[in-house]
């Protein structure tokens, strides 16, 4: 395995990871506010569709990745009324959101386009191009060049071509918004009170500080990460919605969010692990190491495998937010 | 679930206001999952619906598998409402045919892609490893690298066929050529998975890939679509897919289950048993079009159609990977 085919399995694996990312991040905002969020997966469902179908009617992405958003928000607006103002179960209420999305999706989709719930696919200003940095063409032509030389080039400066540049705006969204999360939690006064609602409401309230409110404000700023993340797979990642395509993605960022015990520069190693695998097992589906074939069912099932290895034995133990899970009602 | 419930109300409807239309005996079809605009193998049997109800005037029942549970039900249910005959779409339903069929000897049933050893069922095939063959044929003359790579749906032998064919028409050129062959997954979930495709694409072009065959289903939109952003030549499959990225799709080869399910409707009278379409009878064949005509050199012409008259009469053998589940040669 040469230096590119390492660089190309990394580019596939920040492409893979950006969903997971944009979703975990989402769902730590809301848990550490102390709001269980298992509708993490319909609100990308929702926002993927909304994007796609407003990206293709206008033909503007901009304004797609707007109304994937909003549909989005307003998902995590019905979660907050739920669980928030009304105290319902979290739990009940996220698995509802789940249901609906992939319900409505297909419903509105089969009415708007007659595609059996797709979009049709999405072309031009339609989506979201990839960016290529100042340079990386030349680099590239460059490595090509060497390589029909026979110079045998390392294929280091894939690392920025192939690795670095060239990918959708949202992607590097998603990146810079784990430095900006972990600021936002641990730098402000936002922050702080936000992780004071999800250990102890109680004090909180105390201090005088709305608590409802609070917790409003992390469950929409989840709203607008999962917006995000539905949006940059309908337009970035695929060019159109597909009927239930995000395919499990909302319930790996939870298990990454586990994983990464509610941080987010863990959160960042645990979406980068978990596309790394997916990566890989795309890539090496059925090649032959150290003279013998390896199926490519384990290939598949590899991520899985390692998933319950790593969350059962490496990680330790993760607690959750103190008061999460639990509706906050006021003493009287 | 809208479309089993509009299927219901249909049905319901059907039953109390014109009772003596379950007499008149409607054709059927059930769709298989991937759905019915996949834009590949059901979306070819829905479009050979359609252009009989445009040349009759008649009207025919339908519906939608949503999941792999109602199978049974659904064919039950297409049988007592009373159309005949009945085509069903896909292997995956052999089995539950095979029990199906004998409750309803009145009726007659099509199975497409499948034997279904029964006195009122007939089983179409399709010779999809010449199709397959010819196609290979046209990647290899139009890859540059010589690297040539194929992205399959569901993990079963009938897609393997498409790859064997796909590989042997390949090497058929050029024995040097290499075949880099991808299967989405193991589960029926891998007919709908165009994210998977696109990345599995990119995969094969970081390994030299310049000519990318798609027998996915609504994968292979993914694949397409991943092929033509990368700038590479793409092959669909089942449905004409040339138009979709016209200067990209290098050519479709086309399975015309549309045909198969036109004729079914249309026969005067049912013939059970198996029903081989093949290349002669235009089953399967390479698309030709305007999409597609800049692309496709005179030379690939040439030599596909001298090796599509070889396959009719017999000069070249192509391996069937369904009869002894492996394939002479390697990929």
């Amino acid at each position: 395995m040469d230096l590119l085919t390492v660089f190309q399995i990394l580019d596939s694996t920040i492409r893979l990871a950006t969903p997971l990312l944009l979703a975990c991040l989402a769902g730590l905002f809301s848990e550490r506010a102390g709001v269980f969020d298992i509708g993490l997966e319909g609100k990308m469902l929702i926002a993927a569709f909304f994007s796609a179908a407003i990206a293709y009617t206008t033909g503007n992405v901009w304004l797609g990745l707007l109304a994937g958003v909003a549909a989005s928000m307003v998902f995590a607006l019905i979660h907050a009324i739920a669980s928030i103002t009304f105290r319902g179960d979290q739990l009940i209420s996220g698995v509802a959101i789940n249901f609906l999305a992939a319900g409505l999706t297909v419903l509105i989709a089969q009415d708007w386009f007659a595609q059996g719930g797709r979009t049709p696919s999405l072309s031009g200003d339609g989506r979201f191009e990839p960016i290529t940095f100042p340079g990386a063409d030349e680099l590239r032509s460059g490595f090509r060049q060497a390589r029909a030389d026979d110079l045998e080039p390392s294929g280091l400066s894939a690392l920025y071509w192939d690795v670095i540049s060239g990918h959708t705006i949202l992607v590097y969204v998603a990146i810079l918004a784990v430095p900006l999360t972990w600021w936002i939690l641990f730098r402000t006064r936002f922050g702080l009170r936000l992780r004071a609602v999800g250990e102890n409401p109680g004090a909180v309230d105390t201090a005088g500080i709305s608590v409802v409110r609070l917790r409003y404000a992390a469950v929409l700023i989840c709203g607008l990460l999962t917006g995000l993340a539905g949006a940059y797979l309908a337009t970035g990642f695929n060019a159109g919605f597909t009927k239930d395509m995000t395919a499990g993605r909302g319930f790996i960022a939870l298990a990454a969010l586990i994983f990464a015990k509610w941080r987010p520069f863990y959160a960042l190693g645990a979406c980068l692990l978990f596309g790394l695998l997916q990566a890989v097992e795309g890539r090496f589906q059925s090649i032959g190491l150290f003279g013998f074939e390896i199926p490519s069912q384990f290939m598949q099932a590899l991520p899985y495998i390692l998933t319950v290895v790593i969350l059962a034995g490496f990680v330790g133990k993760a607690i959750p937010p103190r008061a999460g899970g639990a509706p906050y009602v006021k003493e009287r | 679930m809208t479309i089993t419930r509009r299927l219901l109300a249909g049905t319901a409807l059907a039953a109390l206001a014109l009772p003596a239309l379950a007499q008149d005996a409607e054709p059927g079809l059930i769709i298989d999952l991937g759905g019915k605009f996949d834009k590949s193998f059901n979306e070819s049997a829905f479009t050979g619906a359609q252009r009989w109800v445009e040349e009759t005037g008649g009207d025919y029942r339908e519906t939608e598998l949503a999941t792999e549970a109602q199978r049974e039900q659904t064919m039950r249910r297409m049988a007592e409402s009373g159309a005949n005959p009945i085509v069903v779409l896909g292997f995956a339903n052999a089995s539950t045919l095979d029990a199906v069929a004998p409750d309803y000897p009145d009726t007659d049933f099509a199975i497409v892609d499948s034997v279904v050893d029964q006195p009122n069922v007939q089983s179409i095939v399709f010779t999809e490893h010449t199709g397959s063959y010819l196609v290979g044929m046209m990647a290899a003359m139009a890859s540059e690298t010589g690297t040539v790579s194929f992205v399959g749906g569901m993990d079963i032998p009938l897609i393997q066929k498409f790859a064997c064919g796909y590989a042997q028409g390949a090497k058929a050129v050029d024995p040097d050529t290499e075949v880099i062959v991808n299967m989405t997954g193991t589960t029926p979930a891998a007919w709908n998975d165009p994210g998977r495709g696109g990345e599995l694409t990119r995969a094969q072009i970081a390994q030299g890939s310049d000519v990318v065959y798609a027998a996915a289903g609504g994968t292979g939109v993914g694949v397409l679509q991943a092929a033509a952003d990368e700038g590479i030549f793409s092959i669909g499959v089942d449905s004409n897919q040339n138009h979709l990225h016209p200067g990209s799709v290098l050519t479709s080869m086309m399975k015309r289950v549309d045909n198969a399910v036109y004729d079914v409707f249309s026969a005067e009278e049912f013939t059970p048993g198996v029903i081989v379409k093949d290349l002669e009878s235009e089953g399967v064949a390479y698309a030709l079009d305007e999409n597609n005509e800049g692309v496709v050199t005179e030379d690939m012409l040439q030599a596909v159609d001298e090796a599509r008259m070889q396959i009719i009469n017999g000069e070249i053998e192509v391996h069937d990977y369904t009869t002894d589940n492996s394939c002479p040669v390697a990929y």
